[in-house]
């Protein structure tokens, strides 16, 4: 037995053997050959085993994804029965005598190589398809395991390094009852991705691929940020026990799902939801959301070989629109690409600083081609639902000015060809960067709306890189400097008759609720699975008396000053 | 063998969705299937051949077939391509 500790960064337990998600080694050895039969016979089993393979992955995606997704396996099957790309290896394997992984990894770089050179993004995507055919192929040859979390038929745990949201994507709920990683943290993309399909996730563990072997036993403990590998009988039992006593917790919190969220006092706040697709709508749904308060549009431009066309986008944002309905509000981020998240496609060069860098609005502001596509793909799609839109890392008016203009801009000429715009789409800001908190007042007069992004506010007040764990301690939520900025953005929001909404993880935080609850915040976005114990926190609270802690709380000197106050106050442990 | 002549309407010229489906049409024939374009022939049955020549929309391309079914090929690739609104 061992135990690892890690961050909890989507609740509840798994028990479960481990899977191992690791890439493959296909390094291999050019050989000369005896038999070109037989050698062409084994790379024809590779073909038809790989073949029979992404049959099961298609018929899946099909079913999890829908059609224009399990379009991608239809293309790769298409490639293994290429006659233009099968032949030339058979023939090269008998004309030259060498093995079959030598005939394939050179006859398939030649038209990789061929296809990344074409001047068309249709033709480039084709060069990554092979790539990844090829890979499968050459797995089989090796006899290498190739790992396909779309392909897994019992119940696991996933352990990996890390987990991209396309490894996400391809998770089946069904059978993939938790997963554990070595790096990331709360706010990561794989933290985000498990909490939006509901399983439970230790991160940040730094050790777990190194200590767990394929098919050991293995508790999550995503509550607590637990993992325990092998563990006894006793432990077992004791976690089945910890397991039903969360899904009886959850089944209480159910009750609650089409409750609309008021105070002990009757005062209403807003809990939605922090969406990263159109498929994390139904979460929305199911975990009693008001509303959307953050649409992360970042995923529809990654994973991908090339920008995501008008008509792409628009499908999508009109999805989530249709999906909420004409009074659910749908707060869209237009997109937060540089930092920790690159696109290949637009070949950005290295910062030394990428959080302090080229980002978000500062990029679209310049590659106003890209945002534009974006605004008119929004604006089109506005006419379906409650539609707000707000601009990531602001940090001056003049950028919000300009940022609207071309709103404004592609909205006229929306109209002037004749294309139905929504008249009252809300346009407001995030407010991550401290320059903004500070003079909010000014900003107030002319956004629709205030977003408070503290994840990112925090970093940069606190002048700490979230991603270094050597200075995580300075994370601080609830700092009385980053509390005093919040209280800036609030006060001046609704001086001129403005709302403050928060996207960060802290809207979700027992801690935080209280306090931001008391500072008088309008609108709480979170995970959707953190919407009903949030709202079960506040229908016990009182607005009235926690607004009568603000100036104390706003005067304390720390963070633990304040934690230790909300917790008397409040009767948490 | 037998031979047709079409035109690419598609806006998008002949991309990637469309032509797995003239490739998987094309596939269920005996008779080799070529299409030309602009004085290259490629083999219909190739996805990564079709993929390569990038035909543009407004396009003419020729569709050959030879072999015992011949016929039955190149018409049902002339209607897989009326059915994918590719050309006409």
């Amino acid at each position: 037995m061992s135990h690892i500790k890690g961050i909890g960064a989507s609740s509840g337990i798994a028990i479960a053997k481990a899977y191992r998600m690791e890439a493959p080694d296909l390094s291999y050895d050019k050989k000369d050959i005896d038999s070109p039969d037989q050698e062409v016979q084994r790379f024809q089993d590779a073909i038809e085993t790989s073949k029979g393979e992404l049959e099961k992955i298609k018929d899946h995606a099909l079913k999890t994804l829908g059609e224009e997704k399990a379009e991608i396996f239809s293309a790769h099957l298409l490639v293994l029965s290429d006659p233009e790309l099968l032949q030339p290896i058979q023939d090269k394997i008998k004309s030259e005598n060498v093995n079959a992984e030598a005939a394939l990894d050179e006859t398939a770089n030649m038209f990789i190589d061929l296809f990344k050179n074409m001047d068309n993004e249709y033709m480039r995507e084709r060069a990554a398809d092979i790539q990844d055919v090829t890979k499968r192929v050459m797995a089989h040859l090796l006899n290498v395991t190739f790992p396909d979390p779309a392909l897994i038929d019992e119940k696991v745990v996933i352990v990996a390094e890390d987990l991209t949201p396309s490894d996400t994507a391809q998770l089946n709920k069904e059978f993939v009852q938790g997963f554990t990683t070595d790096i990331g943290g709360r706010t990561s993309h794989s933290a985000i991705m498990a909490r939006s399909l509901e399983i439970p996730a230790v991160v940040g563990t730094k050790e777990v691929t190194e200590t767990i072997n394929q098919n050991d036993m293995v508790i999550v403990d995503g509550i607590d940020g637990d993992v325990i590998v092998n563990p006894s009988d006793e432990q077992i039992e004791e976690y089945k026990q910890k397991q039903a006593d969360f899904e009886k917790q959850k089944q209480e919190w159910a009750k609650l799902k089409d409750e609309s969220t008021k105070t002990a006092d009757g005062q209403h706040v807003e809990l939605v939801a922090n969406i990263g697709t159109p498929d994390d709508v139904d979460g929305v749904h199911g975990n009693g959301g008001e509303g959307v308060g953050l649409y992360r549009t970042e995923f529809l431009y990654m994973g991908k070989s090339q920008l995501p066309t008008e008509e792409e986008q628009y499908e999508a944002y009109k999805a989530v629109l249709e999906s909420m309905g004409s009074d659910k509000p749908v707060v869209v981020r237009t997109l937060d690409i540089g930092g920790d998240k690159e696109l290949e496609y637009l070949d950005l060069p290295e910062e030394m600083n990428p959080f302090l860098g080229y980002r978000a609005i500062r990029l679209c502001l310049e590659r106003d081609d890209i945002f534009r596509t974006q605004l008119r793909a929004l604006l089109r799609a506005s006419v379906y639902g409650n539609l707000k839109i707000m601009f990531p890392m602001i940090a001056t008016l003049g950028e919000f000015r300009q940022a609207k203009a071309l709103l404004e801009e592609e909205k006229a000429n929306l109209k002037s060809e004749g294309t139905e715009v929504s008249d009252s789409i809300e346009v407001g800001m995030m407010v991550e960067i401290p320059a903004t908190a500070v003079i909010a007042k000014q900003f107030a007069k002319e956004v629709d709306f205030f977003s408070i992004g503290t994840n990112d506010l925090i970093q940069y007040t606190m002048a700490a890189d979230r991603m270094n764990e050597r200075v995580s301690y300075l994370y601080q939520p609830y700092n009385p400097a980053i509390l005093n900025l919040i209280n800036n953005v609030i006060e001046a929001a609704h001086a001129e008759g403005k709302w403050a909404g928060m996207c960060g993880e802290m809207a979700g935080d027992e801690i935080a609720i209280p306090i931001l609850l008391g500072l008088g915040l309008d609108e709480f976005s979170m995970s959707a699975t953190s919407i009903l114990p949030a709202r079960t926190q506040i229908l016990s609270l009182s607005k009235e008396e926690m607004a009568s802690y603000k100036d104390e709380i706003l005067s304390k000197d720390t963070s633990e000053e304040v934690v230790e106050f909300v917790k008397e106050k409040t009767g948490q442990k | 063998m037998v031979e047709q002549t079409m035109t690419i309407t598609s806006e998008d010229g002949v991309h990637a969705r469309p032509a797995t489906v003239l490739v998987q049409t094309a596939g269920q024939y005996k008779a080799d299937v070529n299409l030309e374009y602009n004085g290259k022939s490629v083999n219909l049955k190739s996805i990564m051949g079709i993929m390569s020549l990038g035909i543009p929309s407004g396009a003419e391309v020729k569709i050959k077939a030879e072999g015992s079914d011949e016929e039955d090929a190149l018409n049902a690739v002339a209607e897989s391509m009326k059915k994918e609104n590719l050309g006409e």
